[in-house]
């Protein structure tokens, strides 16, 4: 199985075909719905995002809470497409991974083609499983949202599927 | 004729353990039939997938945590006898109360907001639940609870066929929409299927097919074949596992029905992923 790390780097992601199992370690942010609507909206007033997404990765998901004892409660991934009206904006400002669960639409595959982006996923369910590859978890901002704020996790050896490569090559599509 | 008052501490506490319970330990039909599909499977990448749902499972149970992040919305069916009373504030109080301290309590996620369009603010305790609640005879009260994931209720339909659409408009409606929902729900599914009533009661029987044993089958033969034939023509259909591909998209299909007006012949599908939890207890 194919070792990556985030941030990727240029050459990483080049060699990512789809269908490729890798895991994947270093460090990610979350968003899931109502942040990733809090940045849309910032982007349609012309203002920054509170995180520079150049280069970077976002996971769909909204951990459960964590157990007295554990960095992070279960934290599988939450279903992407409806994440497809706002990820083309962060693409075209440089988002290179995205990793959720299920189809992506149209509009998110050209601008992932256009911008060189990758598109991964976890088996959703696999919860639990997951959250064992999660070390650290801080919280980045819209704390107000709970569960749906924005955190960097750094990961080691997450296990992931290419849905999705730079070329638009599709898993669900057979 | 006597009326037994059950104390409402007794209700909160056995909600909370169904809560608690249906998100830590997947129920033993839905783990055997993960267990066969995997068996069954020729695809090394399906396999790998139900192995990990497997691991997943073994992990929640044995360490307490949920199976999913994903812990629901609240969803009790209740069968609640007419000759029962429930002391303090109420059995509706009791009940949120059982919700309050499973989600808290428990580490289970809350995933309630209060207001569906225009504030959309976390409740924080993921109250309230969504009760349906039945009168029957009697002096006990049944409650089945189940944590409802979105991933899979989002994919989930009603339609109003009318009777000239007979038993192939159902097929080809329940067909459609686990078509439709591909991928996102989180397959191997369990698919609910409500057939007549009325536009609620058809999606409510949709969702309670969805709370049976999957190896259950409906009392009348013709439903239990159809239910039979629909999961043969699912998994033919290659969503597999994860939607990778396979032979499991669905690990059972249930039909429950209801007599229904002339005129019609509603037909809901609900989904449900395989993280499909639901506990019952008679009190």
């Amino acid at each position: 199985m194919k070792k990556i790390n985030f941030p990727i780097t240029d050459e990483q992601l080049a060699s990512l075909r789809c269908g490729d199992r890798v895991l994947a370690s270093g460090y990610l942010y979350t968003a899931r719905d109502a942040a990733h609507k809090r940045m849309y909206d910032l982007l349609q007033q012309g203002k920054e995002l509170p995180i520079d997404v150049k280069g970077q990765t976002i996971y769909y998901v909204g951990a459960a809470p964590a157990k007295p004892g554990y960095v992070i409660g279960p934290c599988g991934p939450t279903s992407s497409y409806r994440m497809d009206k706002y990820a083309p904006s962060l693409l075209d400002l440089g988002l290179k991974v995205m990793v959720g669960k299920g189809a992506r639409n149209d509009e998110v595959i050209a601008s992932m083609v256009r911008n060189k982006a990758v598109y991964l996923i976890a088996v959703g369910g696999a919860a639990a499983l997951i959250a064992n590859s999660i070390k650290k978890v801080d919280l980045v901002c819209y704390e107000d949202l709970g569960t749906e704020a924005i955190y960097r996790y750094e990961v080691e050896d997450m296990p992931l599927i290419v849905a999705i490569d730079p070329e638009g090559n599709n898993i669900y599509v057979r | 004729m006597s009326i037994r008052e059950i104390p409402a501490e007794r209700i909160t506490e056995a909600v909370k353990d169904l809560f608690m319970d249906c998100n830590y330990y997947i129920g033993d039909d839905i783990l055997g039939a993960l267990k066969a599909a995997r068996e069954n499977e020729d695809s090394q990448l399906a396999k790998d997938v139900l192995t990990q749902i497997i691991d997943n499972d073994a992990i929640a149970a044995k360490e307490r945590i949920p199976m999913c992040q994903d812990t629901g919305m609240a969803v009790l069916f209740v069968e609640y006898g007419d000759r029962v009373t429930v002391g303090g504030d109420g059995f509706r109080a009791a009940v949120e109360e059982g919700v309050r301290r499973a989600y808290t309590e428990g580490y289970l996620r809350k995933s309630v907001v209060d207001d569906p369009v225009f504030d959309r603010v976390n409740t924080k305790d993921n109250t309230p639940p969504v009760i349906h609640t039945e009168i029957v005879p009697g002096d006990a009260i049944r409650i089945t609870a189940g944590g409802k994931g979105f991933g899979s209720e989002n994919m989930s339909s009603v339609k109003m066929l009318t009777p000239s659409a007979g038993v192939e408009g159902v097929k080809k409606f329940v067909l459609d929409a686990v078509a439709y929902a591909g991928p996102n729900p989180c397959p191997p599914i369990v698919v609910g299927v409500g057939i007549g009533g009325t536009f609620e009661k058809a999606a409510e029987l949709a969702k309670k097919a969805t709370f049976r044993p999957i190896a259950s089958r409906h009392a009348d033969e013709r439903y239990a074949a159809l239910e039979e034939e629909l999961l043969s023509q699912i998994n033919k259909m290659n969503i597999g596992p994860a939607g990778l591909g396979g032979k499991t998209t669905a690990l059972g299909v249930n039909i429950e029905t209801y007599p229904t007006h002339i005129a019609g012949m509603p037909v809901a599908v609900n989904i449900c992923c395989h993280a499909c939890r639901h506990k019952s207890v008679t009190i």
